[in-house]
């Protein structure tokens, strides 16, 4: 007996079993590169963390247990239920809380250690600067993440808040307080006060970082902070010098600044102009102007000339956009899908990397809706693809399919790839009205001679033509 | 005898980790990229470790304990709620047995349907 725990609490054990941990990791995520082999990569990585779990729990000091049974069951409580019932179209609400939450975590770990080393009093130097590092940039992804979370579940209303033009120079004054309090604990002051103010610093920049970004900014910005809680996790783990804590983190870390850089080359713009938040203002002045001077005529269609038209197209291409998510028309799109498909129309889908509210936002409603995996397709397999389309059909997407993306070099999104829709036979725009997107720019595809609006909600506009469809 | 610091060793394998991650994330295709967010949710679910070990220390007051059964519960939350949300949501992804109806049509109109289906079984 003496001779098992002394075993199971050996330091060296416990690093090993933390090795095995990281490797499950690492072997799980190498498993997200298709989709057959996902759910399994998942499952790996699940157990990994199990590992982790039990070594640490099997090496700790006495005592406490009951506050451990406390939170474990807490957590558990919160999360599972979540977990199951979260809707599909509410999943970049889901990513950004359990993003927030885990920087809280990060931050309330920095803080308890900070109050029992009485202000790191007697540790190395690089334990309290890692341990602020993780104290700030946990303390910003926690209050970043909630307000992502709450312009996502309309609690805060989605356009851009900001104090106007004086926003970046409150971002850079909260930014220089939280790290001058940050310079004054690790050169060796120990008061409380302080550290308490570097955390008010670093949540307040978090909001007010968050606030000024659009809704459709938001994939850059829940990417952004997905990393940050990732880097904040790695630093504790320096900190706490445990090594599953370190690769976890910094993976995490390395992930969510892929995804950062994907999502703003994805809409042509640099990561430091979506922080410092300028679409929203900037894009929509140049728009309204723009639309003044737009004459063209747009074409409205109906639910049943649509109908026609797609039946006797053999090859349809689907261009989902926010607007599908909203309407919650997943379903009803897959209903169309198969309705094409019985008459034999090759249907497919293109889907723009930042369509929707987060990366793999319309990748995650369709599959949902049991749409092949084969029949989505990125981007750059989907743009070739479009002149030997006979009717693309737009649903909810608008900024995505803007031509002036490539033709207009004074737009304000001028340079932004997008999916080529205008090279087809012909385009049909699903849409609630002529209201400009989130960008507020005119989309010069609405006034092309061959593409016709169908106006209304995503969902009844399409169940509608199915319904059409059926009767031909 | 020379002993590499503890804090370069944790530095070598940052720096390290953060290659592999690079690597290994850049293979994941745009379409698993809200699995793969929520699967790194449940990833830094790992600063659970953290809290557990300081909660066990002696000297931790009320106000800790507080603090820390908060951490312990953010990290289960993460750790819970992020691998089932993303088992949930991958399982979506795995193309189901396909109903006869639907085969036919689309094994004759394009030669990359089929191949998708093949790798489902």
């Amino acid at each position: 007996m003496i001779l098992a725990s002394s075993f199971l609490q050996d330091r060296s054990f416990l690093d090993v079993l933390y090795i095995v941990a990281f490797a499950l990791f690492i072997q799980g995520l190498r498993g997200l590169s298709g989709p057959t082999t996902a759910v399994r990569g998942n499952r790996i990585a699940a157990v990994g963390m199990a590992i982790a779990v039990i070594a640490t729990l099997l090496n700790r000091e006495e005592g406490n247990w009951g506050l451990i049974v406390l939170g474990v069951a807490l957590g558990t409580a919160v999360g599972v239920p979540a977990a199951r019932q979260v809707k599909m179209t509410a999943m970049p609400q889901m990513v950004a809380l359990f993003n927030g939450v885990g920087g809280g975590a990060v931050f309330l770990i920095a803080w308890s250690e900070f109050r029992l080393t009485n202000g790191f009093s007697h540790t190395a130097t690089y334990i309290a600067v890692f341990s602020l590092f993780a104290a700030i940039v946990g303390s910003v992804s926690f209050w970043g993440s909630n307000i992502a979370f709450g312009k996502l579940q309309e609690i805060i209303p989605g356009r851009p808040i900001s104090f106007g033009s004086a926003q970046q120079i409150v971002n850079l004054v909260l930014l220089i307080l939280a790290l001058a309090a940050g310079v004054d604990i690790a050169a060796g002051d120990h008061s409380e006060g302080i550290f308490i103010g570097l955390l008010v610093c670093s949540a307040l920049l978090g909001n007010a970082v968050v606030l000024p970004i659009g809704g459709a900014d938001m994939p850059v910005v829940i990417s952004l902070l997905n990393a940050f809680t990732g880097l904040s996790a790695a630093a504790t783990g320096i900190a706490l010098n445990n090594t599953a804590l370190i690769v976890a983190g910094m993976i995490v870390g390395a992930s969510g600044t892929i995804l950062t850089r994907l999502m703003a080359s994805a809409m042509n713009r640099s990561i430091p102009a979506i922080v410092a938040g300028g679409f929203g203002g900037g894009g929509a002045v140049e728009g309204a102007s723009g639309a003044g001077e737009h004459a063209g005529t747009v074409r409205s269609t109906s639910a049943a000339d649509a109908a026609i038209q797609l039946a006797y197209a053999s090859r349809v291409v689907i261009v989902p956009g926010y607007g599908m998510a909203v309407a919650q028309a997943q379903h009803a799109v897959r209903e169309l899908t198969k309705e094409l498909e019985k008459r034999q129309v090759e249907v497919s889908y293109a889907i723009h990397p930042v369509a929707g509210r987060m990366p793999g936002h319309m990748n995650v409603l369709l599959a949902e809706a049991d749409v092949p995996y084969d029949q989505l397709k990125e981007m750059d397999d989907a743009n070739p693809e479009f002149q030997r389309t006979d009717v693309s059909l737009v649903i909810g997407a608008n900024d995505v399919t803007n031509p002036a993306a490539k033709n207009t070099p004074s737009s304000p999104i001028y340079g932004m790839p997008i999916l080529e829709v205008a090279d087809s036979r012909s385009v049909i725009v699903i849409k609630r009205s002529m209201n400009p997107g989130f960008a507020g720019i005119e989309n010069e595809l609405y006034y092309d001679p061959k593409t016709a609006m169908l106006f209304g909600d995503a969902k009844s506009a399409v169940t509608e033509i199915t319904a059409e469809l059926g009767q031909i | 005898m020379i002993l590499a610091s503890t804090l370069t060793t944790n530095l070598a394998i940052l720096v390290l980790a953060g290659f592999i991650g690079f690597v290994v994330i850049s293979k994941v295709p745009n379409t698993l990229h809200t699995p793969l967010m929520s699967g790194t949710n449940a990833i830094h679910g790992i600063v659970l470790l953290g809290g557990l070990l300081i909660v066990g220390l002696s000297g931790n007051g009320t106000f800790n304990k507080v603090i820390l059964v908060i951490a312990i519960a953010f990290g289960t939350i993460n750790i819970v709620g992020g691998f089932l949300v993303t088992d949930r949501m991958l399982e979506m992804f795995k193309s189901k047995p396909k109903p006869p109806s639907d085969d036919p049509d689309g094994g004759v109109s394009h030669g990359g349907d089929g191949e998708g289906k093949d790798s489902t079984r």
